[in-house]
């Protein structure tokens, strides 16, 4: 039998963050924690690890400006040079100040819109998705810590969680 | 309390001394006659090219009096560029600190002393830039070629200028913006000491209302500042936005300063309030007013380039082709450099790699001034000699000086402020 979990509900983001290591010393498994905001240094508490979204902006971004330079080189340059204000039209590199604009745009163009998207993938979320969250307060003013109360005594842990400050402890359904 | 190391005192006594040297060397160097600069051009062409085609003589003349006018400004130019460069960043420091209370930001009060100490170098180096004008309206010296009233003559632009660029004029307009900084920084700096007495709302409210007139007095000034100190000595020549420009020079140079006495300050065991939240955040600023001043760098550059109209272009022509070496460096030094070193989270709050960066970003930020005055003075002229090192000796000196005398007035941490007890818990 899969060992029993709680609910447990702060209101207050310095309580939940007391609570967290007052449960952690005691060694109680913490599941998962719902917060309706982000809560710095709560991520390193609970030992996640850290994003590698920066990377793959990196990666976009180098994706973008590519896409911009041969974008420009092509219509600009190669399919038909355009005389504008005497600049050189023949030479990508010797016209290049004129495409620095285009090619900042796009490398956060693609960025920014690959990133959400990678974002998205990644969270498993899309449109008309069921949320995950086990109760709809923690997008409202309400915290959520998910325990495993393993081998310990349930009462026990209940009573303990509630002397953190918890507003209300369920057992997950 | 902090009280100036005797090695602190000595090091700045030094650099004044050794840079005073360097600069009258400087100006006894100087070639007393056209003669004198015949000879040393006709040396430079021995070395050079010695089987060049002899010049017609009228030509080489007239070529040995133009040189002969631009060492002439040499030594003045090099005081001159050193003189606003450390003025402007107390400047740029002063208005840090201001945008601080009128924001009511909540991590920095620790800071502020240290704010206050970097911008009590506003009145002597105003004073000192403010002279500067005065002998260059004297014709010590033709840093500003519109003060010339032969130029002017037979320079019909220029003539066209002269509504707003006259001496008398422009000595007025120095002498509200330096003395009008002057005031604010000296008010801020009394409120700021009376608040340590003891708990006063209004004195907070004051301190409030105070940086929001300052900033807004300010950004007017500054921006008309940059086109009479700087821009007015390339006088044909105009940007829209060159206030921007110098703004952001001489705001992270401003925010660079504090971060690099912070840390000096730290690194000797004071300042124990201030936590690598505090230099992150110092860093962060860094970073960022370094890009600033690249989109304005490459936006000027750029409008310029493109439109090609020949009085706007030949400002960048003369840079490329005299300075190349110094004007693309400022590049590598105010926004490559940073970029690469600063970007790391990690990095922002590693004491010596953010020292690093300072030293870079203020070595870059003065040769951006260097860039923006030496061109239109010295024009080809321009070598780095005991003149030039000198006068960022010499005025570094000071600078250290008055900085670090005006810290150990008062304790390095304020008291009272209503947002202490935030800094103090500063935590990212």
């Amino acid at each position: 039998m899969a060992s029993k979990v709680l609910n447990v509900f702060y209101t207050d983001d310095d309580i939940l963050m007391e609570a967290v290591k007052k449960a952690q010393s005691k060694n109680y498994r913490i599941e998962e924690v719902f917060c309706p905001f982000p809560v710095h240094g709560l991520d390193k508490l609970l030992n996640v690890k850290p994003t590698r979204l920066a990377i793959t902006s990196f990666l976009y971004g180098l994706v973008g400006i590519s896409v911009a330079l041969t974008m420009m080189n092509f219509i600009m340059i190669v399919d038909w040079p355009q005389n504008i204000g005497g600049k050189p039209s023949f030479s990508l590199i010797e016209n290049l100040p004129s495409f620095i604009p285009t090619a900042f745009e796009m490398t956060v163009f693609f960025a920014a819109h690959l990133m959400v998207i990678t974002f998205y993938m990644r969270s498993k979320l899309w449109p008309f998705k069921k949320a995950e969250n086990p109760d709809p307060r923690t997008t409202d003013d309400h915290f959520l810590m998910q325990v495993n109360v393993g081998d310990n005594d349930i009462q026990e842990v209940a009573e303990f969680l509630h002397s953190t400050g918890a507003v209300e402890i369920d057992l997950k359904k | 309390m902090y009280t100036i190391s005797k090695n602190l005192k000595l090091t700045a006594i030094i650099l004044m001394v050794v840079g005073a040297i360097g600069l009258i060397y400087g100006f006894i160097n100087v070639p007393s006659s056209v003669e004198e600069v015949h000879e040393i051009l006709a040396a430079q062409d021995d070395h050079g090219h010695g089987d060049v085609a002899h010049v017609d003589h009228a030509h080489d003349d007239e070529h040995a009096e133009h040189v002969f006018h631009q060492l002439q400004n040499k030594p003045w130019a090099s005081i001159y560029t050193a003189a606003l460069f450390f003025f402007l960043l107390s400047l740029g420091a002063l208005a840090f600190y201001a945008i601080q209370i009128a924001a009511q930001a909540g991590w920095s009060p620790v800071l502020f002393r240290v704010m206050e100490g970097v911008a009590a170098y506003i009145f002597p180096g105003g004073v000192i830039v403010f002279v500067l004008l005065v002998l260059s309206s004297l014709h010590f010296n033709h840093l500003f070629i519109w003060m010339d009233a032969d130029v002017v003559a037979h320079d019909e632009i220029i003539a066209n200028k002269t509504g707003y660029l006259n001496v008398p004029f422009f000595l007025i307009r120095a002498a509200i913006f330096i003395g009008g900084w002057a005031f604010f920084y000296s008010r801020f700096r009394k409120n700021s000491l009376k608040l340590d007495e003891g708990f006063d709302l209004q004195l907070f409210k004051k301190m409030f209302k105070l940086s929001a007139v300052f900033l807004v007095f300010f950004i007017v000034t500054e921006s008309i500042m940059s086109w009479d100190f700087i821009m007015s000595i390339d006088t044909h020549w105009f940007s829209t936005l060159f206030g921007w420009f110098v703004f952001a020079s001489l705001f992270v140079s401003g925010i660079t300063t504090i971060a690099l006495v912070t840390l000096y300050l730290k690194s000797k065991g004071h300042l124990q309030e201030v936590n690598d939240s505090h230099i992150h955040d110092l860093a962060k600023f860094m970073f960022g007013i370094s890009i600033f001043w690249e989109y304005l760098w490459f936006s000027q550059f750029l409008l310029i380039w493109y439109a090609n109209i020949p009085e706007e272009a030949v400002y960048y022509v003369q840079r490329i082709e005299q300075y190349p070496l110094l004007f693309f460096g400022t590049f590598f030094l105010n926004f490559f450099l940073p970029l690469v070193i600063l970007i790391n989270t990690e990095f922002k709050r590693i004491p010596w790699i953010v020292s690093l960066a300072g030293i870079i970003i203020l070595i870059g930020h003065y040769v951006n001034f260097y860039v923006m005055i030496m061109p239109g003075t010295v024009g080809e002229s321009w070598s780095f000699g005991p003149a030039e090192i000198g006068s960022i000796l010499l005025i570094g000196g000071l600078f250290l000086w008055v900085v670090f005398t005006a810290l150990s007035k008062a304790p390095l941490v304020i008291k009272n402020y209503p947002l202490l007890k935030e800094s103090k818990h500063f935590h990212y």
